[in-house]
């Protein structure tokens, strides 16, 4: 396939039992673009994104990272990529040094270069004179800045990240995503999912999922443009109203009994 | 599969860790060992002494009270529930205060007198066959010896001192636990057990913790082998295991006197080996699960039926084939016999080495099993 991407996918599909997660979905993500993979809760894109790293494997069709297969060279796939699961997922009872130098060690990080590595992040993520705190202590905004830099320890040329503001403040979050910024800038492709609007407003390109499926892709201001809508969120409603064929309003009229 | 000297010492290292900041669960497992040893060790015993025994004695007489005394002087019984009917011996066998009653009928000493066969009799209440079958035994030799005295001096009153009745004589030896004490033969046992349960305990929860925590999603992403992960993980547990291992070896010997007729180095050598073929079926107990919850019950089923099936206590001999069949699933059988052979028998690999190439090849088995089933995956 295409050497200028960095994913690309052909029907791919995740059953889990009778439920499909992922419905034949057709993705290529060119390689240096942020891209961003919005849509409601359970719409498929945490399982999507396990399948590009490796963690699940796809019940049909194809893909390929890097040119790698997602079948056959999954271990490979994870050389090349940094994953950040929705879930903050260090380990809490090690501190951050701990922690740091653990995935250190899990990639080989030659020795020359590890402690300088370390530092690096550690400045990145503002945690100095913090190296021995329990990780468990830490706020969430240093959580999720210390697990952007344990992913990125072994330099890896894909960031994959599953919803990484969820569960952190304003600050915090703009912080990280000026980080994912200059990432981007190093040449870094970076995938993300989120709900918030505003961050996927400064992706390259963003697809919508619903029900395991792609319901529109393309360019965050030309999407505006075409479905003649004032902002993404209104084109996300747009997109779940055409959908499931009903109006999103507020559900309130339902609860009769609260209403006097 | 070229394994990474540096990524299994990092899941070492990491263990370790994990291991120092749980206190708690660190002071557990070691205390488990003693804590076990003293509560099995002296709960499970078979020994039966100082039943108690109600009796009715309606003769009063010296030779009446003089089988009575037999009774208190053994072990056995203690005779002092003295009763007078027999409605009043039969409530206390229905509300269980006493286990057996003796009936001596009026006229016992006359019949001695006389020479004619005196009788007696003897009640047992049945419920537990340990205690019954204790008492019955006993009972009978009780009087037996008694009537035999009895023969004797009447025997000698009449001038035929030398007429002894002619039986065979046999001489009974009984090997390595002389006493019959049943501490010497539950002891070992007991070792064995209560290394399996902790063992198995301590690796079962290892994997799937990760799993519930989400650290296992972001180590699959890793570069990290599953053997390195399964034998990292394993490593510091054996460390531990084999601590538990020794604190139960010398708890079990030195509080309950039983010591170890064998090698000692021997056993240590193969408790070690033990130790790590019961962390490899918690191991695959770890994979197998999805939570923590469900690794609980997967432990407790593989636990319960091994402390029965493995001849903990009762003889394998004693069952049905098929059941039987399935203790020679469990390495813990294998494990006992070592145990009990080097402690009781004092025998050495020349007599052991069946069960020491089945419980080497059961940890091997088991530890590729493990290996092989975590797959890089979380599908």
């Amino acid at each position: 396939m295409n050497g200028e991407v960095a994913i690309i996918t052909e029907n791919i599909t995740k059953k889990f039992g009778e439920f499909t997660a992922v419905d034949k979905l057709n993705i290529k993500i060119p390689k240096g673009s942020i891209y961003g993979l919005l849509g409601p809760n359970g719409a498929g894109k945490s399982t999507a994104i396990r399948m590009f790293c490796g963690v699940l494997t796809p019940t049909e069709g194809k893909g390929e990272v890097f040119g790698l297969d997602v079948y056959k060279d999954a271990e490979k796939i994870k050389q090349n990529i940094g994953y950040m699961s929705q879930k903050f997922s260090l380990y809490e009872d090690l501190t951050v040094i701990e922690n740091l130098n653990f995935y250190a060690d899990i990639y080989s990080i030659p020795k020359k270069v590890k402690n300088e590595r370390i530092e690096d992040i550690i400045n990145m993520a503002g945690l100095n004179g913090r190296e021995k705190n329990i990780t468990k202590t830490l706020s969430g905004g240093w959580k999720q800045r210390l697990a952007l830099g344990c992913c990125l320890m072994h330099k890896p040329r894909l960031l994959i990240l599953d919803e990484p503001t969820a569960a952190v403040d304003p600050v915090s979050r703009r912080i990280f995503w000026q980080i994912i910024y200059k990432l981007a800038k190093q040449g870094i492709t970076i995938l993300v999912t989120t709900h918030y609007m505003d961050e996927a407003e400064s992706c390259d390109e963003v697809a919508f999922i619903f029900g395991g499926k792609i319901i529109g892709k393309g360019n965050p201001k030309k999407i505006i443009e075409e479905k003649n809508a004032k902002n993404l969120e209104d084109v996300f409603i747009k997109y779940v109203e055409e959908q499931t064929g009903e109006k999103v309003q507020s559900s309130f009229d339902k609860i009769k009994f609260i209403q006097s | 599969m070229n394994m990474s000297l540096r990524r299994l010492m990092t899941i070492v290292k990491k263990e370790f860790i994990h291991i120092k900041r749980d206190k708690a669960s660190l002071g557990m497992a070691i205390m488990m060992p003693i804590v076990f040893i003293m509560l099995f060790g002296y709960a499970v015993n078979t020994d039966v002494e100082n039943i108690k025994i109600a009796v009715m004695d309606t003769d009063h007489t010296v030779q009446s009270r003089e089988l009575v005394s037999k009774f208190k002087n053994s072990d056995y019984f203690c005779p002092d529930v003295y009763v007078k009917s027999t409605k009043e011996l039969e409530k206390l066998i229905d509300n269980g205060d006493v286990k057996a009653g003796i009936i001596i009928p009026s006229g016992f000493s006359k019949k001695i007198k006389t020479g004619k066969n005196p009788q007696m009799q003897l009640i047992i209440d049945g419920t537990d066959p340990t205690i019954a079958r204790t008492a019955l035994q006993n009972g009978m030799m009780l009087t037996e010896m008694y009537s035999v005295k009895i023969q004797e001096k009447e025997l000698i009153k009449k001038g035929l001192n030398n007429n002894k009745s002619k039986n065979i004589d046999v001489r009974t030896r009984v090997w390595y636990n002389p006493n019959l004490e049943s501490t010497k033969f539950t002891i070992p046992g007991l070792i064995g057990l209560i290394m399996q349960n902790i063992t198995v305990m301590l690796t079962a929860f290892s994997l799937v913790r990760e799993k519930e925590n989400g650290t296992l999603e972001l180590l699959i992403v890793t570069p990290i082998k599953s053997a390195e992960l399964i034998l990292g993980k394993m490593i510091p547990y054996i460390f531990i295991g084999s601590i538990d291992f020794l604190i139960a070896l010398f708890f079990g010997s030195y509080l309950f006197q039983v010591p170890i007729e064998g090698s000692l180095f021997l056993l240590i050598v193969l408790g070690f080996g033990f130790v790590i073929c019961s962390l490899a079926i918690g191991m695959l107990i770890s994979t197998i699960a999805q939570n923590q919850a469900q690794a609980m019950q997967m432990t407790i089923f593989f636990i319960l039926p091994s402390v029965l099936l493995s001849g903990f206590i009762f003889p394998m001999e004693a069952m049905p084939k098929l059941i039987q069949s399935a203790g020679y699933f469990i390495p813990l059988t294998y494990f006992l016999k070592i145990l009990r052979g080097i402690i009781l028998k004092g025998i050495g690999l020349n007599y052991l080495w069946k069960e020491v190439i089945i419980l080497f090849n059961f940890g091997m088995i088991l530890l590729i099993f493990a290996s092989i089933r975590f797959k890089k995956k979380l599908d």
